[in-house]
């Protein structure tokens, strides 16, 4: 398991990188390199030329400015999970960093690249959708800043531009009346999610005044679960409730079938974690 | 002086049998200095790696070379037409088969090697490999053992075709390898017939691969100016590795040095023989220089090698009181594509015929047939002897099954069947005796441990909640330490094993072994037995196991047999050592040899305080003062054929809570009691049993190897195939008993594999128990959330 | 493909090495520098076997471009002991019996050596959590979670 030969390229800025990745055709952007040189092993990806962005000053690290936190593309898992005040302000990208692979692999991978890469199976995006990041975005046209919602639209494809770089993500702070929940199934550590659920809820008293149901690993890409959001929003949540939202989750599902499970298994367990995810959400909105 | 005392701490100082001695292995292991096959340089070494095929059955119309060859930095490449002239293209395996060593104008399954490419590094030799171009045709495809021998399956084997008399039976198909059989067919159909109960359960053993961590790899240096072959290879049996190259190749045994160095995991994936390290001797005997090929983890678990895929019904037939009165069990046995499994020659099915398990049953008899599959070639033994794990599965499954019919618990079932303490020496109807045993003390030390009572206390009440706790419990006997030569042997070659041990003057040890370690501590242990045998410190006694031009010959280690056999051979071989040393402890102490007696490291005059002599004074004497007439020099090599097998058995027990909205189970608690007879290290037997638990419970609840309908290998990296880590492996509790071996020199029987063999149905067994009280009977494992979710679905439990 | 040279420090030693792009860190330090400690077992990042502790982080040494360490401070099982004797940790792992086959070792006390800064008086639950990316298939971990309490508990006395 040995990549083919390519060529490398260590960036010192972003319009470097960005420069690297016009210059040179098929160019890829290493980052925490845990889900690009793996493949590179396989020779599922033959990247002829690689511009390593880990020496750029600038795209690490997480900040808090009012009400919204920004966390640079190059912070890695470990570093979200060392964070006290993603811990305190926004405890769910802590809990799905603890999720996410092992301790090794966490302190290579960043969250950049793991919602860069476009991978179903990656635990952040999911939660992008959740919390309704905004992904801030360099490309040879400057910096533009899109929703989370929408940047996903297949397997290994976002609305990343050929160029472009991710840099920073923006997530809002946890105020109070809102709750998360990240709730994943996997077959042991290390392994992707058989089926993922990030929720955030913000409450009205007993009522839903608002809902975000992200789903991981159960269709070509992180989906929002709208339906089951329409259902629960302005509602109590209660049993029956739970039921009705559990069909539109395995409804909204598109799987695809691997040693995992099948599409019927995949489906259903996305429920079970969203319901676990929404049970957690407003548990803790209620602290 | 205080003589109890003294005795005492100097029995103590040996670190003798018995004692937690610290591992003599570790220091070079926690230091990196480990010498594993990968680990080694040589001179010139060039990198090999091997072109595989894409397909499950093609034929292969052309294979082009050209521009591999032309890449710079590649040597060579070798295919089946290189190796043809030499006679080398195809190998007998340890079954009595043959083995294409590179494709030879067909592939057989998945991942088969197809040719050889020899470079300066494996960066250039993994480069080539893709420019190797090989065109096929593809096959029909044969996946499913039970559809082998119908008329419509594809042959497979078109080398066979026509040679219906196989290795061990006439051949009914062309797909068919043998027929197997032991005990009494007729009579155990007539009990059947006439039985008050009888029941039937069709299982399962799926196709597993032992996964060791190092995979499997060699270094072959063919010396051309001394004419030596020397060849380090990850083998379990080098021995045995050096009679099938010298015969192979040519080369006297006497030019043929194989060497295993530290070997990272074996448990059986490391006995066979395989088509790489055969091409990269070649390979290295061609070019002159060292040649190093190691596989990467995709080609480990796709080709080398798995084990298990019986597929298997057992039957009981029994009187109202669950009494059993006769066994049948039928096998039908998936071998892959070519029969490379490696089982005493007489044994195509292994031990299988253990199967009557820890029971008195009266007649039985067991059916097995092999067949080719489009599958990789293997089966062999995953930590555990000769298919004994398959047997222990198919005895504690079906007598689960019975208790169930009848309302009998499984603890009771088993009680009333057990045999007694007081008829062993116990000879089985399928033709073992079993030396000793004391299964009733076993069964009931872990059920008063668990408060087995309780349990099913609570679970009648859980049960009523609508909870899912199951309570697995099996009682095991397996046999290991193969074994007796007049029944056992690899390749014509009896399987004894042996011990030669060096006193030197000044009365340190040096001994050597034919079996090798592979993380089980030999170094440690053998100079433990050593060390109360002679009664010689086992601080100053050096084990060196594993090269072929310096130990005596073995049979190497698998199938627990280092302790049966190598260990008896260890004793032995001391004993003759210590009765020399009688005899010139008598020479110098000036009485005769029936005036003296053993004391922990000396001979005493009887009676006579202070004339003594130290194994150490008698040491030094050996080498310039024995007896008129008797040659100098203090050693004694023995190889020790074993007059019966041994017979560990245990009671393991298993509580699981199962979720029902997910399917995954939590493994609550596992109570492990072991009989190994006595305990050399309990140290050391604790950590092999908690790492045969540890891959029982990757059995059971995991490991699988799934393929497709187009023979495509499903799931070949660690990604998908279960190894447990840190977080999933249960929290394990053990115990034992000791039920010496009667005819073992020091009572051993051999432990590090019935975690593994006995642990693996008790998961199925609390699986099932989970679901027991829904009729359910049994559950094909793995026992993955998935799979355990299906059949929650279909008991209609899912609330919705 | 044109080599580059890389320098690092290795167990505190300046290294100076000529690789290409894609030459794996577990390559160089195994074929390049005959650092054999750090093992290949799966190659695509699951086992753990080729652990080694990269500027204070344990790091999966076959998911890792050389030329990624240039200027990195690389430590490997080779620098834990110094002339004083073991570290505290391998004797724990020899103590109770925390390895058999010796392969995962390396991997395995590079971890443990970095967790146990990162957390230094452990429970059980917290062991096999931080110690998750290291594979064994012998020990069945018992005996590893066994060393490294040990060894913690050591750590904080000396
Ligand atoms: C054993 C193992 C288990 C894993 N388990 C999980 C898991 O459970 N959950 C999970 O979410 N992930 C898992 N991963 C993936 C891991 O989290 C990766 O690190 C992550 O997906 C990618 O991040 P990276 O920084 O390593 O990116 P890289 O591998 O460097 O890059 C991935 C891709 O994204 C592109 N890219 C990277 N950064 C940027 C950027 N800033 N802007 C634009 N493009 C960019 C790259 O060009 C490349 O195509 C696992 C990986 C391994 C090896
Ligand atoms: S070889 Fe690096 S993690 Fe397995
Ligand atoms: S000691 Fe063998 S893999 Fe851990």
């Amino acid at each position: 398991m040995i990549p083919s030969c390519f060529e490398y390229h260590k960036a010192t800025s972003i319009a470097d990188a960005i420069a690297k990745l016009q210059d040179n055709e098929d160019a890829k952007l290493l980052a925490g390199g845990h889900s690009l040189l793996p493949m590179m092993k396989l020779r599922f990806s033959e990247a002829p030329y690689l511009v390593d962005i880990n020496g750029i000053e600038g795209l690490k690290g997480i900040s808090i400015d009012g009400d919204t936190i920004t966390i640079g593309a190059m912070t890695t898992e470990s570093e979200l999970i060392r964070s006290d005040t993603l811990q305190q302000y926004c405890p769910l990208l802590v809990e799905a960093a603890k999720l996410v692979a092992d301790p090794q692999v966490r302190n290579k991978g960043t969250i950049g690249g793991d919602v860069a890469h476009g991978d179903p199976g990656n635990d952040h995006p999911a939660v992008m959708l959740a919390l309704d990041a905004q992904l801030v975005i360099h490309g040879p046209d400057g910096e533009r800043t899109i929703p989370a919602n929408g940047f996903f639209l297949g397997t290994y494809w976002t609305a990343l531009d050929e160029y472009e770089i991710l840099v920073a993500i923006k997530v809002p702070a946890l105020k109070s009346g809102t709750g998360h929940g990240y709730h994943k199934l996997k077959r042991k550590t290390g392994d992707y999610a058989v089926a993922g659920s990030a929720v955030v809820v913000e409450m009205n008293g007993d009522v839903v005044r608002d809902i975000r149901i992200g789903l991981t690993n159960v269709a070509p890409m992180a989906i929002r679960a709208e339906a089951a959001e329409d259902l629960i929003r302005g509602n109590r949540v209660d049993d029956v409730l739970l039921k009705a939202v559990e069909k539109a989750i395995v409804a909204a599902c598109d799987p695809a079938v691997d040693l995992r499970g099948d599409e019927e298994y995949k489906s259903h367990m996305a429920a079970i974690m969203a319901r676990r995810a929404i049970i957690q959400a407003i548990e803790n909105a209620k602290e | 002086m205080d003589t109890v005392a003294d005795k005492q701490k100097r029995e103590d100082s040996l670190n003798g049998v018995g004692c937690s001695r610290k591992r003599k292995e570790d220091a070079r292991f926690i230091q990196g200095k480990g010498n594993y096959t990968d680990d080694i340089k040589m001179p010139g070494m060039l990198f090999a790696d091997m072109v595989r095929s894409p397909y499950a059955h093609a034929r292969i119309i052309s294979i082009n070379t050209e521009k591999a060859l032309a890449l710079p930095g590649v040597h060579a490449v070798l295919t089946a037409a290189d190796l043809k002239p030499l006679n080398l293209h195809w190998m007998p395996t340890l079954a009595g088969d043959v083995q294409a060593v590179l494709a030879d104008e067909k592939v057989h399954f998945q991942y088969q090697e197809v040719a050889l490419v020899v470079a300066d590094d494996r960066y250039i030799a993994a480069d080539a490999i893709d420019l190797v171009e090989v065109e096929y045709e593809e096959l029909p495809v044969l996946v499913d053992p039970h559809k082998a021998m119908t008329t419509e399956a594809p042959i497979l084997r078109e080398d066979l075709v026509g040679k219906m008399e196989g290795a061990h039976s006439t051949r009914k198909h062309d797909n068919h390898i043998f027929n197997w059989q032991a005990g009494e067919k007729d009579a155990t159909d007539r009990v059947f017939d006439a039985a008050e109960v009888t029941v039937s359960q069709d299982m399962v053993y799926h196709r597993v691969h032992p996964c060791p961590l190092e995979t499997c790899g060699c270094v072959a240096s063919m010396d051309k100016i001394n004419g030596k072959l020397t060849v380090y290879l990850t083998s379990q049996a080098p021995h045995v590795v050096r009679t099938v190259v010298s015969m192979l190749s040519g080369l006297p045994e006497s030019s043929v040095r194989i060497v295993s160095p530290d070997i990272g995991g074996g448990f059986g994936n490391k006995v066979g023989i395989y088509p790489g390290y055969v091409a990269s001797i070649v390979a290295s005997i061609v070019l002159g220089v060292p040649v190093k090929w190691v596989e990467d983890r995709m080609e480990n678990i796709s080709t080398t090698a798995f084990a298990r895929d019986y597929h298997m019904r057992g039957e009981l037939a029994a009187d109202s009181n669950g009494i059993i009165k006769a066994l049948r069990v039928n096998v039908l046995a998936d071998h892959g594509a070519f029969d490379s499994c490696a089982d005493p020659s007489k044994f195509p099915a292994g031990f299988m015929h253990i199967c009557t398990g820890s029971y008195d049953i009266p007649v039985a008899h067991l059916n097995v047939d092999g067949v080719y599959t489009n599958k990789a070639p293997g089966g062999v033994s995953y930590r555990c002897s000769f298919r004994v794990t398959e047997a222990v599965y198919v005895i504690e499954r079906t007598i689960d099954v019975l208790a169930q019919k009848l309302g009998i618990d499984k603890a009771e079932i088993r009680r009333r069947n057990f045999v007694k303490k007081e008829q062993f020496p116990y000879t089985t109807c399928l033709g073992f005796e079993l030396d000793s045993g004391d299964y009733h003390t076993a069964l009931e030390k872990v059920l008063d441990a668990v408060d087995y009572k309780g349990l099913r206390r609570e679970q009648e009440e859980k049960r009523a909640n609508g909870e899912l706790m199951g309570i697995g419990l099996v009682t095991f006997t397996e046999v290991v330490g193969a074994g007796p030569s007049k029944s056992c042997d690899i390749l014509g070659v009896g399987m004894f094993d042996s011990a030669e041990i060096r006193v030197h003057p000044t009365g340190s040890v040096m001994a050597r072994m034919g079996t090798i370690t592979q993380g089980q501590g030999h170094q440690t242990t053998y100079a433990q037995i050593i060390a109360s045998e002679l009664g010689i410190t086992s601080d100053e006694i050096a084990i060196e196991e594993g090269d072929t031009d310096t130990s005596p010959y073995g049979l190497g280690t698998y199938g627990s047999r280092s302790t049966p056999v190598g260990g008896a051979a260890t004793a032995v071989a001391a004993r003759k050592i210590k009765a020399k040393a009688k005899k010139i402890a008598a020479h110098l102490l000036e009485v005769s040899e029936d005036d003296l007696e053993w004391e922990v490291d000396r001979f005493k005059v009887k009676g006579v305080p202070g004339q003594e002599k130290t194994m150490k004074d008698i040491a030094w004497a050996a080498y310039n003062n024995v007896p008129e007439g008797m040659e100098p020099g203090l050693e004694a090599v023995d190889y020790y054929d074993p007059p019966n097998f041994t017979f560990p058995f245990g009671a393991y027990l298993c509580v699981v809570d199962i979720d029902k909205d997910t399917g995954v189970t939590d493994i609550r608690r596992f109570y492990a009691l072991d009989d190994c007879g006595t305990r050399i290290n309990p140290m050391i037997i604790d950590g092999q049993i908690h790492g045969g638990l540890t891959e029982g419970y990757a059995v059971a609840m995991g490991q699988e190897m799934p393929y497709d309908e187009e023979g495509n290998l499903l799931g070949n990296t660690l990604m998908d195939y279960f190894l447990p880590t840190f977080v999933e492996t249960p929290k394990w509790e053990t115990d034992y008993t000791v039920t010496p071996s009667p005819h073992h020199p020091i009572g051993a029987k051999g432990v590090a594999e019935s975690p593994h063999v006995g642990s693996i149905p008790t998961f199925t067994s609390a699986m099932v128990d989970a679901f027991a009280h829904l009729d359910v009977t049994h559950m094909d494992m793995p026992h993955n959330a998935y799979r355990v979710w299906k059949q929650i679905k279909a008991l209609g439990l899912l609330d919705n | 493909m044109a080599k580059q040279a890389v320098s690092f420090t290795l167990n505190g030693k300046t290294v100076d090495v000529l690789v290409e792009p894609r030459e794996l860190l577990i390559h160089t330090l195994r074929e390049n520098l005959n650092q054999t400690g750090a093992h290949i077992g799966c190659e695509t990042s699951h086992c753990g076997v080729c652990t080694v502790d990269i500027d204070g982080e344990s790091v999966k040494s076959c998911t890792l471009l050389t030329v990624q360490t240039a200027g990195s401070d690389v430590k490997s099982v080779e620098g834990m002991a110094t002339a004083d004797g073991l570290h505290v940790i391998q004797q724990a792992f020899v103590d109770e019996h925390g390895l058999q086959c010796g392969f995962c070792t390396p991997g395995m006390l590079m971890r443990a050596y970095r967790f146990l800064q990162e957390n230094p008086d452990p429970n059980d639950e917290e062991i096999r959590w931080g110690m998750s990316g290291n594979l064994c298939r012998c020990t069945g971990y018992q005996n590893i979670i066994n060393a490294v309490k040990t060894a913690a508990k050591n750590l904080q006395q000396a």
